[in-house]
Parts: structure tokens; C-alpha cells; sequence
């Protein structure tokens, strides 16, 4: 690993922005945050791959597009197999022919990456490619209109799993995508939110030191699919870390590591009651779902911290 | 010495000389997963690349999914590029397909033609392909291991062209031709060097340009950036004409859009593409022997449908007979019928059409099985009885 | 189509970086942030959660919007340490 001078102040950022205005994302995007902050912090020069998603559409409407560097994207599924073709072509591009290596990021939402994607994702870990996945998670399908997918948390409500007189949200828990990458072996995996921007630049700084694969799951408030005020979307983001529902941790080399303790969380409920897709849950009558919800979210905090500490 | 007069033969089966020109042609990346009955092909580069033999990546992926999404991926840098599929794989492949001839990658793929399942079958026939026909990619169909060599250089050096950029599918059959060994003329090293020189691509990704690739396109331009595919399409034939001529001249051997064989004077021409038409030819040469005024044509160009180089071989003849070795249930006639059926109606002709579906999950067909085909027709036409139209379905149990 | 075919590159690659100044998301915009100089510290928070960027220093180190392509979310009033910036009907 090289070593990794750590960003402390925002001023560093100022103006190494790699995306331009003008793009379609919605007002108050979240994930248009959390990307426009990876890429101040990647290294360069750097190559964008893109999977199908909000993030893809609303940057690069024909004939325009708001990426300032090179960018691609082929398909849904395929971000993290576009990823390993671009970087095992520079590898022999610049052994051969003197072309210039370059970083790789791939982003990729949920769906994108928890659900159809999870297949090229696990072979180009495996493969030890070097490039950083993110996982921007809005916690449905928010591009074809807020439906349900393996990163939806319990009880939520989305188009597909709509709260009905029989059946309230959704009724699965939510896929735990790091521990699903973490057993790869891969160098370096976080969480992160856009909230918590200097945790977050760090994370890429570091994530993009090793030469293997890094993966980063940022969460990606989304003002249409959660039901919140667009102003709100960074208040709500830090609300998912302040209850613990979001933890901010990383895995380095196999090694835990929370890197935002929250010793005193906000009770979940404060999460919940700003976002129309989970307020339901503090009815009475869904006392059951939040509870359930309550204790994933205890349990994955109470792990993380176990095996936080026992690398400390 | 003449240049007809090959130097030495190598022993190769067709996937291995396959192997060998692609390692000849000093590939970038290859991206593949092994499916039968192409696994041969990239067992064959892995040892290239493992022995030092060829400087490419090998990137072993996890689906053929994910094998042309790299591969595409790859061409987009600036790579030379080769992946080899079949059957399910080529299938798995398939929404992949239109993004690699939409972004204009210069793949070049070897298809070892296999039945779909189900039920699941290895042995060959048509039916990958032809569910990819309308993808984008330029297909040629070779008969031995020989044009499956010659083919891959000539391959690479029309999919790369500044005015094609499109992905160029080798077929070859199945077990009939991918494990079939025969002896393969090669050009030495300097010489596919001198046909190939490394890719010289115009666009490609890097920081250098930053450019988007594979935007958002709207009904505003969607229309306009896929009609590009149509007319690189319309360049082939006359670019493959060329790249052929080229590939003559060093080596004496040239293979055209269409392989004919006694269609100059044939009362009934036999049409199909693949390996079939070696045994084709030896039927026709013996019903000649016998009178029978059969000839044959066989499509070695399929996409785009060479018309221009068909038409002169057939319009005389007094009936066809097309042999498809894939089936399109519904359809009013098999895949290669269809196109044949097109081509005479806009070229304003009424020779009637008997179109066979033959040999699907790697079924043979002899040369007797051709002359009895050919036969029935040639009495039909004789007795005034008019040919049977619509899909038959050759030596089915039923 | 000879005019098209000159515009279009193969595959319909976009050759002009950051193309998306040519749309100007301003007229989405119902609330404009306005900020009070007064109070700005030239912190950057704004700047760092804004999604588009629509937010620039300016030589004193503190902030102006760029009304061009600022959307009006709100996230930087909300954001504010200093409750330097204020909504405004348009």
C-alpha cells in the first residue's frame, strides 16, 4: 500500500470537481453528492464505468454529458465486467505500447449491483482487478420508479411493495452487500455517506491506494423514492448514521474498523418518521416490523463493533 | 514456385488454428468463458499467454455475459480483442451483442456453432447464430479449418477499419469442424504482422480525450446513432472484397462472399453455409457424373447477406433448394431461407423455394441424403408438378 | 443526413466534456438560495452537498450561487452552520 496523505479540510476539493451542472438529476439528489465527492478525492487520470441507473440517464443525455473525464457504460449488470475489460486493456495497452494507466471507478446503484450486477461484481473481485466499485444505494429501483430490490430495508414501501391491507413493505430484511464483498478478501471495502464528507474522500483516498480491487457502498438518499423535502437529503443521510442505521466502518485487509462511533444513537424512529416510505412503521399496528428492524440494525452495530474491536 | 502451392500443412484441429492465427495476430485481451465445443480455442490461448508466447491479458471471467462486456469494454480502450463462444454462452451473450456493434467495437468472435437447449445438447447446429442475426455483428460461416485460419486475420483487419467498426462473428460448426483435424496452411509471423499491424484506433477511452461512450439517446438521436450500424454494414462486402484481395496476394488463397460449385449451368442450385457444404459439393460432383444438372452455392459472408454475389450464381436456375440447420418456429420459412426468398422477390424473381431444416443437435447429413433431396425436386420439376413450398424439416421421426 | 452524419461520431460518442453547461437547470428552480455575505464564513459545507455544483467562491473567499444551474433543493440553507442562506420565492 502506498501511503495515503489524508484530506482535512474541504479547500483541498476546491475545484477538482470532474462532473459539470446542467445535469437531469433530480433537485436534492443524494447520490449525485456522494459521486460529485468521490470524484474531487479520486486520483487521476481516471476512467468512469457506469451501470444503468439513475445516476448513468441523468448525466449524459445525448448529445450532452456532465463527465468531465473519460466514461462508460455499456449495460445493467455488466459495470464491474466493463471495469475488468478497460483495466486488463491498459495493462497490456501500456506494456505493449506505452499507454497511460489509469484509476477506475465504476458506480452502480442497488439494483445495479445487489440484485442483477452481483454476478459480474463477485467475478471481477475474484479476478483482483484494480478498481473501485461503488455502490451508490437508494435502497430500490428508483430509475423504472421505486421499486423493491435486495437493498430495501424491511417494512418499506415501495411500488412493488406497496403497504396493503394484507401486506405492509416490504417483508425481507436487507442483503448485507459488505459482508457478501468482504468475503472476496479484497484489499479495502467501506461504507460511507455523503453526510460525513471527509470520512467518505478518505475512504476513496485509501480505497485507491491498493492495487487490487476496493469496493465503497455509499448510501444515497433519494428525495422521490424516501418522500422527503429535497433540501432534506443530506439531513437525512446524517439521521441514517446517527441511528446506527447506516454504520460508517471499513474492512482493510480483513480487518474491522468502525470509523464514526456513535455512542449515543438517535432511537431509530428519527430516521424513520422523515421518510414517507418508513413512516408507517411507527403505527401501532406495525410495532412487530420495527421491531424487526430495530434489531437488525442493533445486531449488524453490535458485530461490526465486536469485530471492530477485536482488530483494534 | 507458385503461390497456390502451400509451403508445409500443420496438423491443427480448426479450433487450434484458430487459436494460432488469433496468436498471430497478436491480440490485446481475450475475455472468454469455456462452453463446448469452442473450449479448445482459449485452452489454446491460455497456454499462449501462460508460456509467454503471446503478450495479451487473459481475463477469465464468470459468464459469457461478462465476457463480451469486457471485451467490448476492451475494444472501447483502444484493444484488439478476441473472445470465442457457442451455444448457450453466445446466447447468454446476447443483449451484449447489440452494444458491441452499437459502440462500433471491433470484437472478433469465434462461434463454434451448437444446438440450444432444451432439451441440452453439445453437437452442432445453426440456431445460436440465427437467434443473433439482427445484433449488429458481421458473420462469416467457414467450411474447414483452413478459412477458419485465413478468415480470423481477414476478420480482424475488416472489423478494425475506421469505416466498419463492427464486430465480425467466425463460425464454424461444432465438433464437425471445431475438433476435426486437417492439415492448415499458416503465414509466418512477419507476414500476419505485415497484414495485421497493431490497431490503430481513432476513438478510443482515455483521459488524454475525455469522451462519453454508450450515453443516454433519446427518439431525438436514438434513430441516428443506430442507422451508423446500418451503413458500416452496406462498406463490408466491398471491404472484405478488398481485405481478401490483400490476404491473395500473400498467400494465394481466397474464399469470397460465396463459395459456388457448378452453378453455371444448374437446373437446381443446393444453398447452405457451414461445414455441410463440403458434403454438398461431393454430392453435386457425383449427380453431375450422373447428369443431374445440380450445382451448389454456399454462404460464407451471411451478414451483411451478400445479394450482390448470390444473384448471378442462382437466377438461372429453375429451383432452389436451401438447407438451414436452425429452425424458426412460426416463421414462414427457415433463417437462410427467408434471406434467399427476400433477395429473388426484390430482384423480381419467381424460382421456387424448397427450404429444408436439417441436422439441428448436430444430426449428419450425407452426401446421399443431398442427392436424394435434389433429386425429388429435379423430378418434380421435370413432371410439371409444382415444389413443395414452406418448411420442410429434413429426417425428422415424426 | 449529410449534416447529421458529420455531427454524429461512431456510437454516438459525446467529444465535448462536460457538455450539460448547454442546459440551464436554473429554470427548474421554484425557491432560490440567497445568501447573507455577512454571515457566510466561506466554510464550503454548501459547496460540498451541493449535487449539481452550483455553487462557487468567490475572491473573498465566501460564497455566490450560480443561478444558471441551481435547482433550488435547498440542501445548502439546511446545511449551513452559520444559517447564512435563506430561500426566497423566485
Amino acid at each position: 500500500m502506498m501511503s495515503v496523505s489524508e484530506i482535512k479540510s474541504i479547500k483541498e476539493l476546491y475545484g477538482l470537481d470532474l462532473i459539470a451542472p446542467g445535469h437531469r438529476a433530480c433537485a436534492g439528489c443524494g447520490a449525485l453528492v456522494g459521486v460529485r465527492q468521490i470524484l474531487l478525492a479520486s486520483k487521476r487520470p481516471l476512467i468512469v464505468v457506469n451501470a444503468t441507473s439513475c445516476l448513468e440517464v441523468t448525466s449524459t443525455p445525448y448529445p450532452q454529458t456532465m463527465w468531465k473525464v473519460p466514461w462508460v457504460h455499456l449495460l445493467f449488470e455488466n459495470a464491474a465486467a466493463a471495469a475488468s475489460g478497460i483495466e486488463a486493456a491498459l495493462k497490456v495497452l501500456s506494456r505493449k505500447y506505452g499507454r497511460q494507466e489509469h484509476y477506475i471507478i465504476a458506480f452502480g446503484g442497488d439494483g445495479g449491483t445487489f440484485d442483477i450486477g452481483i454476478q459480474a461484481l463477485s467475478g471481477a473481485l475474484e479476478r483482483g482487478h484494480r478498481f473501485l466499485y461503488v455502490c451508490y444505494d437508494n435502497e430500490a429501483y428508483m430509475n423504472t420508479g421505486i421499486q423493491r430490490s435486495g437493498a430495501t430495508p424491511l417494512g418499506a414501501a415501495t411500488t412493488t411493495s406497496p403497504v396493503g391491507a394484507r401486506i405492509v413493505g416490504k417483508q425481507q430484511q436487507k442483503k448485507d452487500l459488505m459482508e457478501i464483498v468482504v468475503a472476496h478478501k479484497i484489499p479495502y471495502a467501506a461504507t460511507a455517506s455523503p453526510s460525513h464528507w471527509k470520512d467518505l474522500v478518505n475512504k476513496v483516498r485509501k480505497a485507491q491506494s491498493y492495487d487490487g480491487p476496493s469496493f465503497i457502498h455509499l448510501i444515497a438518499t433519494c428525495t422521490r423514492g424516501w418522500y422527503f423535502d429535497p433540501s432534506e437529503s443530506i439531513k437525512v443521510a446524517r439521521l441514517a448514521v446517527e441511528t446506527r442505521y447506516w454504520p460508517l466502518y471499513e474492512v482493510e485487509n480483513g480487518r474491522y474498523r468502525i470509523t464514526n462511533p456513535v455512542p449515543n444513537p438517535k432511537p431509530l424512529e428519527e430516521f424513520l418518521k422523515v421518510q414517507r416510505r418508513l413512516s408507517h412503521l411507527l403505527l401501532p399496528e406495525n410495532a412487530d416490523l420495527l421491531e424487526k428492524l430495530k434489531a437488525y440494525v442493533n445486531e449488524r452495530w453490535e458485530r461490526l463493533n465486536k469485530l471492530s474491536t477485536c482488530f483494534a | 514456385m507458385s503461390l497456390l502451392q502451400p509451403k508445409t500443412l500443420k496438423p491443427m484441429s480448426t479450433s487450434e488454428a484458430i487459436a494460432y492465427a488469433v496468436k498471430q495476430a497478436n491480440v490485446d485481451v481475450i475475455a472468454a468463458y469455456p462452453i463446448t465445443p469452442q473450449t479448445i480455442i482459449v485452452e489454446r490461448l491460455s497456454e499462449y499467454v501462460n508460456n509467454g508466447e503471446l503478450d495479451a491479458e487473459y481475463v477469465a471471467v464468470e459468464s459469457e455475459h461478462s465476457a463480451m462486456s469486457a471485451c467490448v469494454a476492451a475494444s472501447l480502450t483502444g484493444a484488439r480483442v478476441f473472445t470465442s463462444t457457442a451455444s448457450q454462452g453466445l446466447a447468454l451473450m446476447h443483449e451484449v451483442l447489440y452494444v458491441a456493434s452499437g459502440l462500433r467495437c471491433p470484437i472478433v468472435m469465434a462461434i463454434a456453432n451448437r444446438a440450444l437447449s432444451a432439451p441440452i445438447n453439445i453437437h452442432c447446429d445453426h440456431s445460436d447464430v440465427m437467434g443473433s442475426r439482427d445484433a449488429g455483428w458481421v458473420h462469416i460461416f467457414v467450411e474447414n479449418a483452413q478459412q477458419a485460419y485465413d478468415r480470423i486475420f481477414q476478420a480482424f483487419r475488416l472489423a478494425e477499419d475506421n469505416d466498419i467498426l463492427l464486430p465480425v462473428g467466425v463460425n464454424l460448426d461444432g465438433f464437425f469442424l471445431s475438433h476435426a483435424v486437417e492439415g492448415v496452411a499458416t503465414i509466418s509471423d512477419s507476414e500476419a504482422a505485415l497484414f495485421l499491424p497493431p490497431r490503430k484506433a481513432k476513438y478510443y477511452i482515455d483521459s488524454s480525450m475525455p469522451m462519453t461512450f454508450g450515453a443516454f439517446a433519446l427518439p431525438d438521436w436514438y434513430f441516428e446513432i443506430k442507422y451508423q450500424v446500418v451503413e458500416a454494414m452496406e462498406k463490408v462486402p466491398k471491404k472484405l472484397a478488398e481485405v481478401e484481395e490483400a490476404y491473395y496476394k500473400m498467400t494465394g488463397r481466397m474464399y469470397g462472399h460465396v463459395g459456388a460449385y457448378r452453378t453455371e449451368d444448374a437446373d437446381v442450385c443446393l444453398i447452405c453455409a457451414g461445414s455441410a457444404a463440403a458434403t454438398a459439393k461431393f454430392s453435386v460432383a457425383r449427380m453431375r457424373e450422373k447428369g443431374i444438372k445440380a450445382g451448389l452455392l454456399s454462404i460464407r459472408l451471411f451478414r451483411p447477406f451478400p445479394v450482390e454475389s448470390i444473384l448471378p450464381h442462382v437466377k438461372d436456375a429453375k429451383a432452389l433448394i436451401v438447407m438451414d440447420r436452425a429452425m424458426s418456429p412460426g416463421a414462414p420459412s427457415a433463417p437462410i431461407g427467408q434471406d434467399i426468398k427476400t433477395m429473388l422477390y426484390d430482384a423480381g424473381l419467381n424460382i421456387p423455394v424448397a427450404n429444408f431444416v436439417y441436422g439441428l443437435g448436430g444430426r449428419d447429413i450425407s452426401a446421399a441424403e443431398f442427392e436424394s433431396i435434389t433429386t425429388k425436386v429435379i423430378e418434380d420439376l421435370k413432371a410439371g408438378r409444382p415444389i413443395e413450398r414452406g418448411v420442410k424439416y429434413w429426417g425428422v421421426r415424426i | 443526413m449529410a449534416e447529421v452524419e458529420k455531427i454524429i461520431l461512431p456510437g454516438g460518442i459525446i467529444d465535448r466534456p462536460g457538455s450539460t453547461l448547454d442546459y440551464k437547470t436554473g429554470t427548474w428552480r421554484v425557491k432560490k438560495p440567497v445568501v447573507d455575505l455577512n454571515k457566510c464564513t466561506g466554510c464550503l459545507l454548501c459547496w460540498i452537498y451541493c449535487p449539481e455544483p452550483a455553487i462557487r467562491k468567490r475572491d473573498d473567499g465566501k460564497i455566490e450561487f450560480d443561478y444558471d444551474y441551481c435547482k433550488g433543493c435547498g440542501i445548502c440553507s439546511v446545511e449551513c452552520p452559520t444559517k447564512a442562506i435563506k430561500m426566497e420565492e423566485e
